[in-house]
């Protein structure tokens, strides 16, 4: 019960810090529509028109995986910046569970990417919103944006330990837009990034939100997608103990 | 003179050394170097997928473009960062030529831009089978520091904007991924309309992307002398307007006593 309090009250107040901040208003809708027009122009121009829901969808995607990257990396940087990532170590829960809903509501804001994407794909480019599946696309998305939230939270654990966080923030958004095939296909890869491609959620994630808009199997990727988050809530429970110890015992915790 | 250029090259390296935020390899590695490579990555498979245009033409124009990175986000920083670290008031008080103090600012940031540029280019060279002709290789770098230049410039106008802006990230971020749109980058101008390709001609990186291109494809470097000129003329007018509205926010802030202040 206590824990899914923390859950909600720190859902609620990120999603508030959230909602301040101009960056994050950038990176939530400015960016997605921008990588939006691109892609759309690149499909455009390639002759391949009937595509566009296609990039409407993955530019939405990867303005959903830069919010959560972003602020997974920010979250923990700017609590250290502000002093009180010590307080939130101190507290009697887990830190994995402080951080958890901070982590949802990151990847919660990365949906309004999609949605924007969706309504300015629309608008100016007349993308046709035909949904083949609608009922099983209203259910990916919340499900992949959770698998996302908690692929952030492995991140953010990272983060305790790494004082140069945003770096490492700055360096994650291409490759996973490019692993997961969020715009474009991984069969454009070498063979050997696949293992990489099926251990990310937004892969997976992807494929069942994709499927269930243009048609095409959507239970399987959303299975895995399921089976990814429950093994990242594993490992981020697992490395945020692990790495908030080695942060305390090297007294590295507030080093900016 | 000796002074002027002294606060101009030495205080330049000066200040990048203490407000350029990714200075550090831990940092600097995987933003400046990093981020460029998935980036150049990212569009050419992007544009093989769409059947858009050829693999050179994404390499070429991402490559050019990663110079803005440190010319965008390093003049920012290189400004609006004195007033961060409350180290503005102070360096206004002192008598030094405004114009040394600023555009010498300009010069590390150039040199950060270019080697970004020359990365990311070794890097389309080395993973996606770029092959320029070796005689054009020269041209390519001189339209390169042109470029790169240009971008300094605007660099520097976003800079002044953080002498008063609160969050200078939110125009320098929003700059950065316009120029992707506009400049050329991924799509050619023709396939945009109109105003946008118009907008695109008065940014800079349009006319060197596109003189790039030229002279990667072995054409000379007097076929592009039109481009990498308006291109200069680009620059010239960044700069000046940077100069101007650095000076004018400059005066505006001490006016309204708010230098320091957010």
């Amino acid at each position: 019960m206590r824990a899914l309090q923390i859950i909600r009250s720190g859902f609620v107040m990120n999603l508030k810090m959230l909602g301040t901040s101009s960056f994050f208003l950038v990176t939530s809708t400015v960016q997605p529509v921008i990588f939006a027009t691109i892609a759309f122009y690149m499909f455009r121009s390639g002759g391949q028109a009937g595509t566009l829901l296609y990039a409407s969808l993955g530019a939405g995607m990867m303005g959903v995986w830069s919010t959560t990257l972003f602020a997974s990396g920010g979250m923990v940087q700017w609590q250290r910046w502000q002093g009180t990532l010590e307080l939130g170590a101190a507290a009697p829960p887990p830190l994995a569970l402080v951080y958890l809903p901070f982590s949802l509501a990151n990847s919660f804001t990365g949906m309004y990417a999609l949605a924007a994407t969706i309504v300015w794909g629309r608008l100016v480019f007349g993308v046709p919103l035909h949904f083949a599946h609608p009922w099983l696309f209203v259910l990916s998305l919340p499900v992949t944006v959770v698998g996302l939230g908690l692929m952030g939270l492995v991140l953010a654990s990272t983060f305790v330990l790494y004082r140069y966080a945003n770096a490492l923030s700055n360096l994650l958004e291409y490759p996973v837009w490019i692993a997961s095939g969020l715009i474009f296909s991984t069969s454009l890869l070498p063979v050997w990034t696949r293992p990489i491609s099926w251990a990310l959620p937004p892969y997976w994630g992807v494929h069942a939100i994709r499927n269930a808009a243009l048609g095409g199997p959507v239970w399987g990727p959303l299975g895995m997608v399921v089976v990814l988050s429950a093994a990242s809530l594993a490992i981020s429970a697992f490395t945020f103990r692990w790495f908030e110890h080695a942060a305390r015992a090297r007294a590295t915790l507030s080093l900016t | 003179m000796k002074r002027w250029f002294s606060i101009f090259f030495v205080g330049g390296v000066i200040a990048y050394r203490g407000l350029f935020n990714w200075i550090r390899p831990a940092m600097y590695i995987p933003t400046m170097l990093g981020s460029p490579l998935f980036q150049l990555i990212f569009f050419t498979k992007l544009g093989q997928y769409a059947h858009a245009e050829s693999r050179n033409f994404y390499i070429v124009g991402n490559s050019v473009q990663v110079c803005a990175m440190s010319s965008v986000y390093g003049m920012t920083m290189a400004v609006a960062n004195e007033r961060w670290f409350g180290t503005l008031g102070p360096l206004l008080a002192s008598p030094a030529n405004r114009a040394a103090v600023f555009l010498g600012r300009g010069v590390p940031v150039l040199a950060n831009g270019l080697l970004v540029s020359a990365f990311t280019f070794g890097i389309g060279v080395v993973l996606l089978g770029f092959r320029p002709p070796l005689h054009a290789v020269p041209a390519l770098a001189l339209v390169v520091v042109v470029t790169a230049a240009s971008c300094t410039a605007f660099g520097m106008l976003l800079g002044s904007i953080g002498l008063r802006a609160k969050d200078f990230w939110f125009a320098a971020n929003t700059a950065y991924f316009l120029m992707l749109l506009f400049c050329g980058v991924n799509i050619p101008l023709a396939d945009l309309p109109g105003w946008m390709s118009f907008i695109g001609r008065c940014l800079p990186l349009t006319h060197g992307i596109e003189a790039a291109r030229r002279v990667s494809a072995g054409g000379s470097l007097g076929s592009v002398g039109g481009l990498v000129g308006a291109e200069l003329l680009v620059a010239a007018c960044y700069a000046l307007a940077a100069f101007a509205l650095f000076r004018v926010l400059e005066r505006e802030s001490r006016r309204s006593a708010m230098l320091d202040a957010y």
